[in-house]
């Protein structure tokens, strides 16, 4: 009973901050940039959180994050401007397209362990990659122009229902088991966990948001291009997971608001832009080598409830 | 005591060239409490990987309940009800007392992914459930009180416990624990032989152990195999191994058998 006023707290708390952006941004307070910083956040956010699934979860490293962006960014472009549906359609066709690209790629590769399995992800992201560039019908490596269609709400509640379903996921039988397999896989085999399944299930989850977030970042973007999804975006997107402190999802939330406004304010002096970001990162693994948070969530530093709690 | 649980005939892994194991031939009945015993790197451990699905065996069969079990993934074999506990303890350190044992209760509860993201009434049943049956387990083993603790901050003796709660809740018909007294003191070692009689009787499980611990053995087991060299050189009851001259031989050396 108690957890669920705490649940109710947090919903009050994000139609709070909705309605004050969205009103702010209607009235002219919050200028196009913050605004577009805002939903990238969000983006990033999404980015992050659906990563965290895989690797801070399930345990699975997996570095190949942007290929399932890119498969919902050009899929929600097509369903946009090729078919000329509603944005909303192209969301959902983005992450389910995305999901099956998880399946596909998630059922061979999870096999292999820590390294094997990063290097082949991040080969599969590329292979992605290198098909998009070569099929005209989008654009090739020239890119693809997407009507701009996010607005905050899409961006906000993507977010939040991200967030919502990743952490009930996580507080349930389902999340336990994939966390024993980070923990130990062959104990979590050995108590009767089909391991394979609940890692391609995490994968192809967090497949299914990155092509979400594929979608809002496409049409909020004007005109995406290969490139933009390239091992650099995933490493960005490790970047959030490793900086908040692996198994930690508010830590990856907070981690991946605190690098996009760092980046956005960056992006004024482009000559140091990457020399100030590689200190910060250094910085914060020197002083907190298990990331922002390490395994905790934020709200076992106040005094919400338990530690551990079970239901939300 | 009369139904056959578990049957291994001829059973063998081969390593590259080296021949871990070979020609086991093991009948446990139900209800009995079997000892696997043997000097370090007899292949007892090894055994214990065939028998619940981490290797497959090169060579021989394992049928449990009149069913084929070699070959098949560990989950399917502790699916089947057999499960175990490990030598190096291997819990799931960063996951709660509680969260240990009702990871093995997985299969107890029905709801389904959808359900637990969509928090339905068959979430909050199952997960009940899984919490109810869990924190009982716990109870037996006096770990109840430690429920919210993290597995890596138990004393070294109730990380030994807590692996047996969590193998029983996978809710086996055989239970097969590797070394449990390993680097316990003999008072705990007491309390546990008196745990194990007790869960034996409570819960109608036969059960197979690998233990140095030779008090422990003798003392409870009805039963003992022998492993040298990866080959068995004795079965019998207690009281046949303790003056089988092989057994000696293969602790204490030839010398001291002339």
């Amino acid at each position: 009973m108690k957890k669920s006023k705490v649940f109710w707290a947090y919903v009050a708390i994000a139609i709070i901050v909705y309605a004050v952006v969205q009103f702010s941004m209607s009235s002219g307070m919050i200028g196009s940039y913050y605004s577009n910083m805002l939903i990238i956040m969000c983006v990033n956010i999404i980015l992050a959180v659906s990563l965290h699934l895989i690797i801070g979860i399930t345990g699975q490293f997996s570095i190949g994050h942007a290929g399932f962006m890119a498969v919902g960014a050009y899929i929600s472009a097509i369903v946009t401007m090729k078919l000329d549906l509603p944005f909303i359609v192209a969301i959902v066709a983005a992450g389910v397209v995305a999901l099956f690209a998880g399946l596909l790629i998630g059922i061979p590769t999870l096999r292999l362990r820590g390294d094997y399995l990063a290097i082949a992800t991040l080969g599969f992201a590329e292979i992605i990659r290198i098909v998009i560039v070569n099929i005209d019908y989008v654009g090739g490596a020239a890119g693809m122009t997407v009507s701009r269609q996010t607005t905050w709400t899409y961006a906000f509640f993507a977010m939040v229902i991200t967030i919502i379903v990743i952490a009930n996921y996580t507080k349930s039988r389902h999340g336990r088991a994939c966390i024993a397999i980070r923990e130990d896989e062959i104990a979590a085999d050995a108590m009767g966990i089909n391991t394979t399944y609940y890692k391609v299930v995490a994968f192809a989850i967090g497949a299914f948001f990155a092509g979400v977030a594929g979608a809002i970042f496409s049409h909020q973007l004007f005109f995406i291009q290969p490139t933009s999804f390239g091992f650099l975006k995933s490493f960005d997107i490790l970047i959030y997971v490793v900086l908040g402190g692996l198994g930690s999802l508010s830590g990856s939330v907070l981690a991946a608001v605190l690098l996009t406004i760092v980046s956005t304010y960056l992006a004024e002096f482009p000559e140091t832009r990457m020399i100030i970001y590689s200190l910060v990162l250094i910085l914060v693994m020197l002083y907190r080598p298990t990331g922002l948070l390490g395994t905790k969530e934020i709200t076992q530093f106040f005094k919400f409830g338990k530690k551990g709690g079970k239901n939300v | 005591m009369t139904n056959l649980l578990l049957n291994v005939e001829q059973l063998g892994i081969q390593f590259g060239g080296l021949k871990a194991v070979q020609n086991v031939d093991m009948q446990l009945f139900e209800g009995e409490l079997i000892g696997l015993i043997g000097p370090n790197g007899a292949g007892k451990t090894t055994t214990f990987n065939m028998l619940t699905g981490v290797y497959a065996p090169t060579t021989g069969s394992i049928t449990f309940q009149n069913e084929k079990i070699s070959g098949l993934d560990p989950y399917k074999v502790t699916q089947k009800g057999i499960s175990r506990t490990f030598q190096n303890i291997r819990l799931f350190k960063e996951l709660t007392v509680l969260e240990n044992v009702e990871v093995a209760n997985h299969s107890l509860a029905t709801h389904g992914i959808i359900a637990s993201i969509l928090r339905l009434p068959s979430f909050f049943k199952g997960e009940q459930k899984m919490e109810d049956e869990s924190l009982a387990f716990l109870k037996i083993f006096g770990l109840d009180t430690y429920k919210d603790e993290f597995a890596k901050n138990l004393p070294y003796g109730m990380q030994r416990r807590l692996e047996i709660a969590r193998a029983l809740a996978a809710n086996p018909r055989l239970l097969l624990l590797d070394e449990p007294a390993a680097g316990m003191n003999p008072q705990e070692t007491h309390e546990l032989m008196e745990l194990i009689a007790f869960i034996r009787k409570e819960f109608n499980l036969t059960i197979l152990l690998i233990e140095h611990d030779m008090n422990l053995v003798m003392g409870i087991c009805e039963r003992i195999y022998v492993l040298d060299h990866g080959q068995l050189i004795a079965d019998g009851t207690p009281e046949e191994i303790r003056s089988n001259p092989k057994v000696i031989e293969a602790y204490l050396g030839e010398e001291v058998v002339e």
